[in-house]
């Protein structure tokens, strides 16, 4: 089980920046003419003193290798723009690379978009065995499998009309199931499952799931869903701006994709980043810090202490200040309201520091937003100031507890334990 | 170095940033085969869902504008419609069909390919086949319209030899018509996915190809007679490959005809040039299409 199905050496892709391929004819030619002549560019802009396309080079992938073995289910996860999808693209064949080398073993069968091919003239049926021969099945083969096809893409209904008549959902249920019955080596899937209902959703990441483990399949699944990564993949590989920072164990991977805009350090600088909902103003967060405590890390149960300093730019009366805790997945956890921190003139510098009881939460990574307040009398906020996934900061485990916690099953908070009011034991017969 | 070579050859697919300049991938073409099959029937019905007539139209086209040559081309300007002298006895009607559907297919084709990744970018930028595929199918699928036209050229023939106004003599001549259908069939597919490369880069081309092709018609015995061009330029002419396979075609059909061995030689030598060429840049273009297209 330990054959390599794919290998990556040092794959990089270069791409042009500026107008790619927005030259005509009658511009290279005028180029051409003016190079044999040397003259200067006609077409270059004036004071351009190079040919204008070619100086700006763009790597979307920079040196990336790393092998994938028979059974493998491996996420990629990265920020928008760190290569995923050029990546996808070139293992899967649609464009060469500029260096390097991509091995495949055996077939692949890429589900970059689903519904890749469909016709809307002809019907569901042909359009499975369209669709099929495109991602590199043979007639015979869908012949085989598409009874399979049909019952899982819950439209047998329809499997006769053209699928123009189709709704987006049962087009892109019919597309994936044809994708996911393929008889390939190599999956490779770019979301394609963001669209379809949660059941369909969770149906074809089951199903991918078995492909790997139950058929040797080797899927490789691009995601910006954590959860669908946590629930699929037994590795990732996370990219930064076109490098491979990471190979190894998803959770390990999450955090450090997660993380990567802020390590848990104890003073943050808050005016620099994106203030949101800042409507009607008045006071503006400059910083914090974390008191009484390391690499922004509490142990559960102790409170966390932290300063917060913030301009006050009008006279502000009843401020209060508000904390959101999210998990690393960004999914809410609470809030917490401060007590009234006081009242401020116009044009100081307030600093107020304010302890958070952290019992309540379970180790793991959390996020904050920093919100300034106040509350009208019917006790709903008036946002001041407002900044999102501010910092982070971790909760560890006391020294005596060794238990292992699962925020994917658990969620984020240990509730106090239940109170046993009554108990008693009777004879069965 | 060496052990790098070695498990290299274990992986059945390699992908690497040089370039092989002879790999023309037509044994990954065949193992598509389905595919294309597919493409082809796909193109096929398509093109004719929702229409009253269906692969009617197929015939319709090419007969009027048969009808429309005899009558302005043959009767209006009494242009010639013999290839050589003596004037054979062919009906002008019969002549002015013959090149019809002929030119209709290379010019179909010709136009079909050269679009070839602009309109199926949206396919080639999402998954990978042999992009060849696409316009080996589209020259197959217009190959069943014309079939449906060499039919229609067919009754009409046997229709006016019984009316007692033309003749059929069986000869081995007729070996001409499979083999100019075929060299049709390479030139414009050849013709057509060269365009179809350069135009990822350069869309002028696409905007050249329509009326490119209603001049080269002009160029080519469709709507006249070889014997209309003076002796002095008959071979400039010839250079013209799709002029040996139309007259040699049509020399096939009648028995009667131009036909010079060593100018349908050179006309062969130009199409498998032009096909081989073409095929060259189509692999080369198509690696990277998707970054430029």
């Amino acid at each position: 089980m330990s054959e390599i199905m794919l290998r990556c050496e040092n794959v990089s892709k270069q791409y042009r920046l500026g107008a790619i391929g927005g030259t005509t004819l009658k511009e290279d030619l005028q180029r051409l003419s003016a190079r044999l002549r040397k003259k200067e560019d006609p077409t270059s802009k004036i004071g351009q003193k190079k040919r204008p396309i070619s100086n700006e080079k763009f790597l979307a992938l920079d040196g990336v290798s790393f092998e994938v073995k028979k059974g493998e289910a491996v996420g990629i996860i990265g920020k928008n723009g760190a290569g995923k999808s050029t990546l996808l693209k070139l293992i899967t064949r649609i464009t060469g690379p500029s260096k390097g080398t991509i091995s495949l073993n055996g077939r692949v069968a890429s589900m970059l978009e689903v519904g890749t091919g469909f016709h809307p003239e002809l019907t569901g049926r042909e359009n499975i065995y369209m669709n099929g021969a495109i991602l590199g099945m043979s007639k015979k083969e869908i012949d085989a499998k598409i009874e399979e096809i049909i019952d899982f893409s819950e439209v047998r209904q329809f499997i006769d009309t053209p699928v123009k008549r189709y709704s987006s959902g049962m087009y892109v249920k019919l597309a994936f199931s044809v994708a996911a019955h393929l008889d390939a080596d190599i999956m490779i899937m770019d979301e394609v499952l963001a669209v379809g209902d949660m059941a369909f959703q969770n149906k074809c990441l089951t199903k991918m799931r078995q492909s790997a483990q139950e058929e040797g399949k080797t899927v490789l699944y691009v995601s910006h869903n954590m959860n669908t990564i946590r629930q699929l993949c037994d590795r990732v590989i996370v990219l930064e701006k076109g490098k491979l920072i990471f190979d190894g164990s998803v959770e390990e991977g999450i955090a450090i994709y997660m993380n990567n805009s802020d390590s848990g350090s104890n003073v943050v600088t808050l005016h620099d980043k994106t203030h949101l909902g800042n409507l009607i103003g008045g006071a503006f967060m400059e910083s914090m810090e974390f008191l009484d405590c390391e690499n922004a890390t509490v142990v559960s149960g102790n409170p966390l202490k932290f300063k917060m300093n913030f301009r006050v730019d009008r006279k502000l009366e009843g401020v209060k200040m508000r904390i959101t805790v999210k998990s690393r997945d960004d999914v809410p956890v609470g809030i917490s309201i401060s007590d009234e921190v006081g009242s401020f003139d116009a044009e100081t510098m307030a600093s107020v520091t304010l302890a958070f009881d952290t019992s309540l939460l379970a180790q793991g990574i959390y996020y904050l937003n920093f919100a300034v307040c106040q509350y009208d009398s019917n006790g709903n906020p008036v946002i001041l100031d407002n900044v999102a996934r501010a910092c982070n900061f971790t909760v560890i485990n006391r020294q005596d507890d060794r238990s292992v916690w699962s925020q994917m099953w658990w969620g984020s908070i240990k509730f106090p334990p239940m109170k046993v009011c009554e108990a008693e034991a009777k004879n069965i017969n | 170095m060496t052990e790098n070579k070695k498990s290299d050859t274990a992986f059945k697919t390699v992908v690497s940033a040089d370039k092989k300049i002879f790999d023309l991938k037509l044994k990954e073409a065949f193992k598509y085969k389905d595919m294309i099959l597919l493409f082809v029937k796909r193109e096929f019905v398509s093109k004719y869902k929702q229409t009253v007539l269906g692969p009617l139209w197929a015939i319709i086209q090419p007969l009027f504008t048969t009808v429309v040559y005899t009558v302005i081309f043959g009767t209006l300007a009494g242009l010639d419609t013999a290839d050589a002298s003596p004037a054979p006895m062919v009906p002008s009607f019969l002549f002015y069909m013959s090149g019809t559907i002929l030119w209709s297919y290379f010019s179909s084709v010709v136009s079909a390919t050269s679009h070839t990744f602009l309109a199926n970018a949206h396919i080639m930028g999402k998954v990978y086949f042999p992009r060849i595929a696409m316009p080996i199918a589209t020259a197959i699928s217009n190959l069943i319209s014309f079939g449906i036209q060499l039919a229609m050229f067919i009754v009409t023939y046997i229709v006016l030899i019984i009316n007692g106004s033309a003749e059929f003599v069986l000869s081995w001549h007729l070996i001409f018509v499979p083999l100019s259908i075929l060299q049709l069939m390479l030139l414009s597919t050849g013709i057509g996915i060269i365009i179809s490369a350069l135009t990822t880069k350069y869309r002028d081309l696409s905007m050249l190809v329509g009326f490119g092709l209603n001049l080269w018609q002009y160029a080519t015995p469709v709507a006249y007679g070889l014997m209309l061009i003076p002796q002095n330029y008959i071979g400039l002419y010839h250079l013209n490959p799709v002029t040996p396979a139309i007259l040699s075609f049509r020399y096939g059909v009648f028995g009667v005809g131009y036909f010079d061995l060593a100018y349908y030689l050179i006309g062969w030598a130009i199409t498998l040039l032009i096909a081989f060429l073409g095929l060259l840049l189509f692999n080369r273009i198509e690696k990277n299409f998707a970054d430029t297209v």
